[in-house]
Formats: structure tokens, C-alpha cells, sequence
């Protein structure tokens, strides 16, 4: 069912270069520009077909405006999106909205909040037909056979077709985003915190529906998150972002079990332990994350870093691959060992 | 599901009928729901309801007092009223008209009268009430005449349609430039967006009574009824598009950060439909209820111009037209019945706030 022939899991599907998204400040009558919010300065990372990136970071730290910028909601600054289908590259920062739509039905997005992304006008079979009839299913015998089958597929009743939003749950909701996500076949599914508003009963059955579903249909998942114990369940290599920059990109495992950037530490050490009665080793960041309208000179985390150095004040570290697999931008990254999360017993 | 129950039912219901579930269960609105749409056949029947040609007058049937139907002549149910009778006043040696109790003439239903056309459909001298073998000057005079001898009660009937439909034809002008001028506010932004929304403060900081004063004033004199009747209502919606244009630029910036637009987007969803199939449903029902709180601020402002004497000019017949009566001493001591046509106006501005209110709430069952 999924990509054209040839096209193999793990290959690179989609590589995003030195990305940046600035949003003016105006001010005044005239609104005139008087600064700039770096939202997502120079981010660069790949996705492998058929893999799992998890891209994780506190909020406003860039990383929803990294993935509408990979969609094209948002219109990036500068940079390059290479996203490769059916053998070909297409650079989808530069392009233009005209050839964009041929390109969307192989990128689709899940939302984070599911009340708000269901048209509450609209009964489910609108819904995730919605798509199929935009990209020319006119039949509307056909399109409600393969809205049955997505149905299926998300295991959600075909006898709802007609029901609307306002009758279903949050997970339901959910599994009906993803049901119009998947409609039209897509190779990449953008998953913006795709569980974050939902009950924590209600999470894991999305997340295994996600996996499933990638097992089966060979889907390829960017998945923005905050919350590490579900990125940890899902993912296959984590990208962290700190004020619209990638600190830290690894293999899940190994960036779990040995960070190599003092805020990845930090941000493991936040997550609750499963563990009953252990002690807290949590490490309080100090002061307030940076405003990215104005980041402090050098590494942007250097401010709230317990191991900074004079030279992190005044030089920028960039992300560099310090082992095979395994991406920093610590400008101390070889010399510090820092604490992981010990494996669940 | 063998058998569809309550929740079933609700699951499966649309949008306007969660509305209207949900607006039933507000009583007074209802109510105002009824009286409205009582006031509007009114306006559709309005000469089939009159009684006597509403321009006719006469003098010997001026300023008669509201005369009740009698319904039982002899112990037999056979309405009637009594006929006008000249009276040569002693002292002045005036002929006056006065209710001539010695003679009765009955009423029949459907009867005959002065011919009207239906919506320009067809032409029909029938009407409600009708008198048999009336003479020249009698009539059913159920709320008095004037002082021309025009009998209110058909005037009132044939103002409230004038009156109703200036509303009407105001809010769908103003609902239009409204919808339109918002839309692009919002959908364009940048400086399209600031132009409108200043234009908007501009004609919101100005005063209405004098501006509305100055353009009727602007009016020339030898326009037929027709003529007048649009350009007042012309005048009335060009200032009032201005709260509709609000509402809808509100909804659709809010709405166009909702997830399921973008979501339509990523489809490939084209700028039309996302704004005619996922924007402008979501808020119908807002437009609705501001529309029913435009229609009595219309009203008023059709009555008040129409009472100093800017609006409609007689001829025409309208609530403002009427009251207009009401402006001179001799009205209040002589005729006082012809205050009655305020009460309309006071009814149907009521109704129509309630009703405004009703529907404002019920318009977002998901809130």
C-alpha cells in the first residue's frame, strides 16, 4: 500500500536543512518592523522511510512551527525541505502553492486537540472523505467504500458514518483525524502531540493504533511531543529542540540511556519515574527559558546550564555527529558525562 | 442499534436542529418567535386584514371613536356596527358625523371592498370583514379614524407591512455589505484590513440621528413613494452593515486558526470551499441572531425618521407615518386611539430582542 516500488525503509524520506522561520514584531501606526521572533533558526535533521522521529522540546521552542513549516502552513524564512517520493526530490520551501497540492496527499498531519480539528458541521463520512473528493473521488458510492474501510482501519463502527463530532470522545475523535490523514495514502504523517489532550487511558490505544498502522501501511512518522515516556514508547530517534534550535538528535535508546547535551539531561530527568518511592534526582533548570525574540549570545541555553563555561557565553556551538548516529551542539559535549534514565527494571 | 434511541437521535442530528432544540427550550423566546411571525402575515395579508381602503378619506368620518362589533343583534349571533349619521350641531350649526344607533349594519365574512392585488400576484376586492348594504361613510371602525376619516385599524394593517419590510430589505443590504466587507477584512488583512476596520470607527463615532437627518434631508422632493422608501432604506443599512462586518471578521479570524480549516488546507482544499463549505457554516447561526437584533434597531430608525417627518412622506403609510399623528395637542385631547400604533412598534421591537436573544444562545449548542 505504501510508496512506489523500489522505495525502501530507510532511505531518507525527508531532509530538512538549516530551516528557519522568523516572524516579524511591528509596532506603531505604521507597523513597522522592530525585531524579529526566531522561532526555528537553522533546525536541520533527516526522517528515514518508514521510521519514527520524535521531536521533543518544552513549549515554544519551535518545534510545532517546524513541522507546519515541513507541511507548508506556515511559509519558511530560509532553508531547504527535500522531501523524496516516487523516486523524486522536491524542495517544499521553495515551491510554489500551485505544484504544493500535488505533493500534500503524500504528507498529512494529525492534530493535537480533537475537538477543534473535526468540522463540527460535518458527519464523520464527510470527514474523511472530505479529502478523497478534494483530490477528484467524485463517485460517492466509491469514496464511501474506502471511508468504510478507513473506519475499519481505525477501528471506529462504519455504522457512525453519519454521526457527528460532538458524539464522540477524544479518542474517537482521534482515531477519525487519523482516518482523514490517512485517506489519500500518505507516506509522511506529521503527528503534532497527537495524545497530549487526551485521557491517559485513551493514549496508549492511539499510540498502538499509530504503530499498527505504520507496521502495516509503512507510514513514516514526524511526532512532536513534550512528553517523554510517550515519545520513549514510539519512537526510533529523538530530535530535542531548545529556543529554535536542535540541541540533541539520537537514537532513542541511547539518548534515553546517556544524553549528550545538559538540557536533554535535564528534560530526562523531569520525566516521572515508574518507580515507586525512588528518590527525585530531578534537575531544576533555573530562570526562564529564553525569549527568542532576543536569545542571549553563544548557546542560547548557556543562562540556565550548570555546566556552562566562559566560552559558551561568547561562541555558538553547532550540531555536529560526536558518534555515529548521534548529534550535539554542546560546545563540552566529548568531555561531559552526563545522567540518563536507567532502564525500567 | 436495532432501535434508535435518544442518544442515537442526538448523535445523528445536525446542526440546525440541535439550534432548534435547544432554542425551544427558551420560552419567552418562543413566544416572541410566534409574535413575530404573527406580525409578518400580518404584513402579507395586510389589505386582506383592512377593513376600508387605507387612503380614502372622508369627511364626514372624522375622528370617530374606536367602534366595538357588536356580536348579537335580537339574541341571534349576528355581528354588527353602527352606521354614520349627520347632526347639525345647534350651536354652531356645523354638520357634525356622529354613530348612528338607530341603524345597524351587519358584517359578513369575506366580503367585498376596495381592490388590492396580492404580492402583484392577482387582483381581489375580498377582504376579512365586510359590511352589507353599507352606506356611504359607514365602516367597521375598530380603532377610530383620523382626522381625514381614514380608519386606522386598515392603516395600521398596511403601516405595519411598509414598516416590517423596511427592516427586511435594510438587514439583507446591510447583512450583504457586512459579510462582504468583513470577509475581505479578514481574509486579506494588512492594509485592506486596517482601511475597513478605521472606515467602520469612522461611521460608528458619528452621531445616527443627525447624519440620517442630513441624508434624508438630501432627498429630492419629487421622488415617487417607491423611490424614497429604497433610498431610506439604503441610508438606514449603510450605516448599519457596520456591526454585521464586525461579527463576521471576527468569526472568520477565529476561525481560520481552527485546525479543521487547516486541515481542509492540507487536503488541497481550495480557498471557496474552505470558506463556503468550513467557515461561513460555522458562524450562519451568529449571523442569524445579529441579524435579528439588526431588525428592531431598523425598525426604530425607519419610525423615528418617518415621525420627524425625514423618512416616508405621506402618502406612504408607515408606523412613523402614523405617529406622526400623535405629534399635534389636538390628537391627545380629541383622538387619543390614535397613539395605538405605538404599541406595535413596541411589541414587535420586544419580540424581536427576545427572539435575538434566543437564538443567540441556542446558536452554539457546542459551546
Amino acid at each position: 500500500m505504501s510508496g512506489a516500488a523500489g522505495e525502501k525503509r530507510g532511505e531518507t524520506i525527508l531532509e530538512v536543512r538549516d530551516l528557519r522561520k522568523h516572524f516579524p514584531i511591528r509596532r506603531g501606526l505604521l507597523r513597522r518592523v522592530v525585531g524579529q521572533v526566531k522561532a526555528v533558526d537553522g533546525v536541520s535533521f533527516t526522517i528515514r522511510r518508514g521510521e519514527t522521529l520524535a521531536l521533543v522540546g518544552e513549549s515554544g521552542c519551535g518545534k510545532t512551527t517546524v513541522s507546519r513549516c515541513i507541511l507548508r502552513a506556515l511559509a519558511p524564512s530560509g532553508g531547504a525541505i527535500n522531501f523524496t517520493v516516487g523516486g523524486r526530490t522536491a524542495d517544499l520551501a521553495t515551491m510554489r502553492r500551485r505544484d504544493l497540492r500535488r505533493l500534500r496527499r503524500h504528507m498529512q498531519m494529525v492534530f493535537q486537540d480533537p475537538y477543534s480539528s473535526l468540522n463540527p458541521r460535518m458527519v464523520v463520512g464527510e470527514i474523511i472523505g472530505e479529502p478523497l473528493l478534494i483530490n477528484g473521488m467524485t463517485n460517492r458510492a466509491e469514496r464511501r467504500k474506502r471511508v468504510t474501510e478507513l473506519m475499519e482501519l481505525v477501528q471506529l463502527p462504519a455504522a457512525y458514518f453519519n454521526r457527528f463530532p460532538h458524539a464522540f470522545s477524544g479518542g474517537q475523535r482521534q482515531r477519525i483525524g487519523i482516518a482523514r490523514a490517512l485517506a489519500l495514502n500518505p507516506e509522511l504523517i506529521v503527528a503534532d502531540e497527537p495524545v497530549s489532550a487526551l485521557d491517559v487511558s485513551v493514549q496508549a490505544q492511539i499510540l498502538n493504533l499509530m504503530l499498527d498502522l505504520q507496521d502495516r501501511l509503512g507510514l513514516t512518522y514526524l511526532f512532536v511531543a513534550h512528553d517523554l515516556s510517550v515519545v520513549k514508547h514510539v519512537s526510533d530517534r529523538v530530535a530535542v529542540m531548545y529556543v529554535g534550535r536542535m540541541v540533541e538528535i539520537g537514537e532513542t535508546e541511547a539518548l534515553f540511556a546517556r544524553p549528550r547535551h545538559p538540557y536533554t539531561e535535564a528534560l530526562l530527568s523531569a520525566a516521572p519515574t515508574p518507580v515507586p518511592g525512588a528518590a527525585s534526582t530531578r534537575i531544576v533548570l533555573e530562570r526562564e527559558i529564553a525569549d527568542p525574540a532576543n536569545p542571549p549570545p553563544g548557546c542560547a541555553f548557556h543562562p540556565r546550564c550548570r555546566y556552562a563555561i566562559d566560552a559558551c557565553r561568547v561562541q555558538t556551538p553547532v550540531l555536529e555527529e560526536i558518534e555515529p548516529g548521534s548529534f550535539v551542539s554542546c560546545l563540552r559535549a566529548r568531555e561531559l558525562s552526563l545522567r540518563g534514565v536507567a532502564e525500567e527494571a | 442499534m436495532a432501535t434508535p434511541t435518544d442518544a442515537d437521535k442526538f448523535a445523528v442530528a445536525t446542526q440546525l436542529q440541535l439550534t432548534w432544540w435547544r432554542f425551544r427550550r427558551h420560552k419567552l423566546a418562543m413566544v416572541s418567535l410566534v409574535v413575530v411571525v404573527l406580525f409578518y402575515l400580518v404584513a402579507l395579508g395586510a389589505d386582506f386584514l383592512a377593513t376600508s381602503d387605507p387612503h380614502a378619506s372622508d369627511a364626514r368620518t372624522s375622528y370617530i371613536a374606536p367602534q366595538p362589533i357588536h356580536f348579537f343583534d335580537d339574541g341571534a349571533f349576528r355581528p354588527f356596527v353602527y352606521g354614520i349619521k349627520g347632526v347639525r350641531d345647534v350651536k354652531t350649526f356645523k354638520l357634525v358625523y356622529t354613530v348612528d344607533t338607530g341603524r345597524k349594519v351587519h358584517l359578513e365574512l369575506f366580503g367585498r371592498g376596495y381592490t388590492w392585488s396580492f404580492l402583484g400576484l392577482f387582483e381581489t376586492d375580498i377582504h376579512l370583514l365586510g359590511l352589507r348594504d353599507a352606506q356611504r361613510g359607514d365602516g367597521i371602525f375598530l380603532l377610530g379614524t383620523d382626522q381625514l376619516g381614514r380608519d386606522l385599524w386598515s392603516r395600521l394593517m398596511v403601516a405595519t407591512r411598509v414598516s416590517l419590510t423596511i427592516g427586511l430589505v435594510g438587514v439583507t443590504v446591510s447583512l450583504f455589505l457586512g459579510v462582504l466587507l468583513g470577509g475581505i477584512s479578514a481574509v486579506y488583512g494588512g492594509v485592506v484590513d486596517t482601511v475597513i476596520q478605521r472606515l467602520i470607527e469612522v461611521i460608528r463615532s458619528m452621531p445616527t440621528i443627525p447624519l440620517w437627518l442630513g441624508l434624508a434631508a438630501a432627498l429630492p422632493n419629487d421622488w415617487s413613494v417607491m423611490q424614497i422608501y429604497f433610498a431610506i432604506t439604503v441610508i438606514i443599512s449603510l450605516l448599519a452593515w457596520t456591526d454585521l462586518a464586525r461579527v463576521v471578521r471576527g468569526k472568520f479570524l477565529s476561525l481560520r486558526e481552527e485546525d479543521f480549516v487547516m486541515a481542509a488546507e492540507l487536503a488541497g482544499a481550495s480557498q471557496g470551499r474552505i470558506i463556503f463549505r468550513h467557515m461561513l457554516p460555522s458562524f450562519a447561526s451568529h449571523i442569524i441572531a445579529a441579524v435579528s437584533l439588526a431588525l428592531p434597531a431598523m425598525i426604530i430608525s425607519e419610525t423615528s425618521l418617518s415621525f420627524l417627518g425625514l423618512g416616508l412622506r405621506p402618502p406612504a403609510i408607515s408606523w412613523g407615518i402614523l405617529l406622526q399623528d400623535a405629534q399635534n395637542i389636538q390628537t391627545l385631547a380629541l383622538a387619543p386611539w390614535l397613539l395605538v400604533s405605538a404599541i406595535p412598534v413596541i411589541v414587535v421591537i420586544l419580540a424581536f430582542n427576545f427572539l435575538g436573544d434566543g437564538l443567540r444562545d441556542a446558536a452554539d449548542p457546542y459551546g
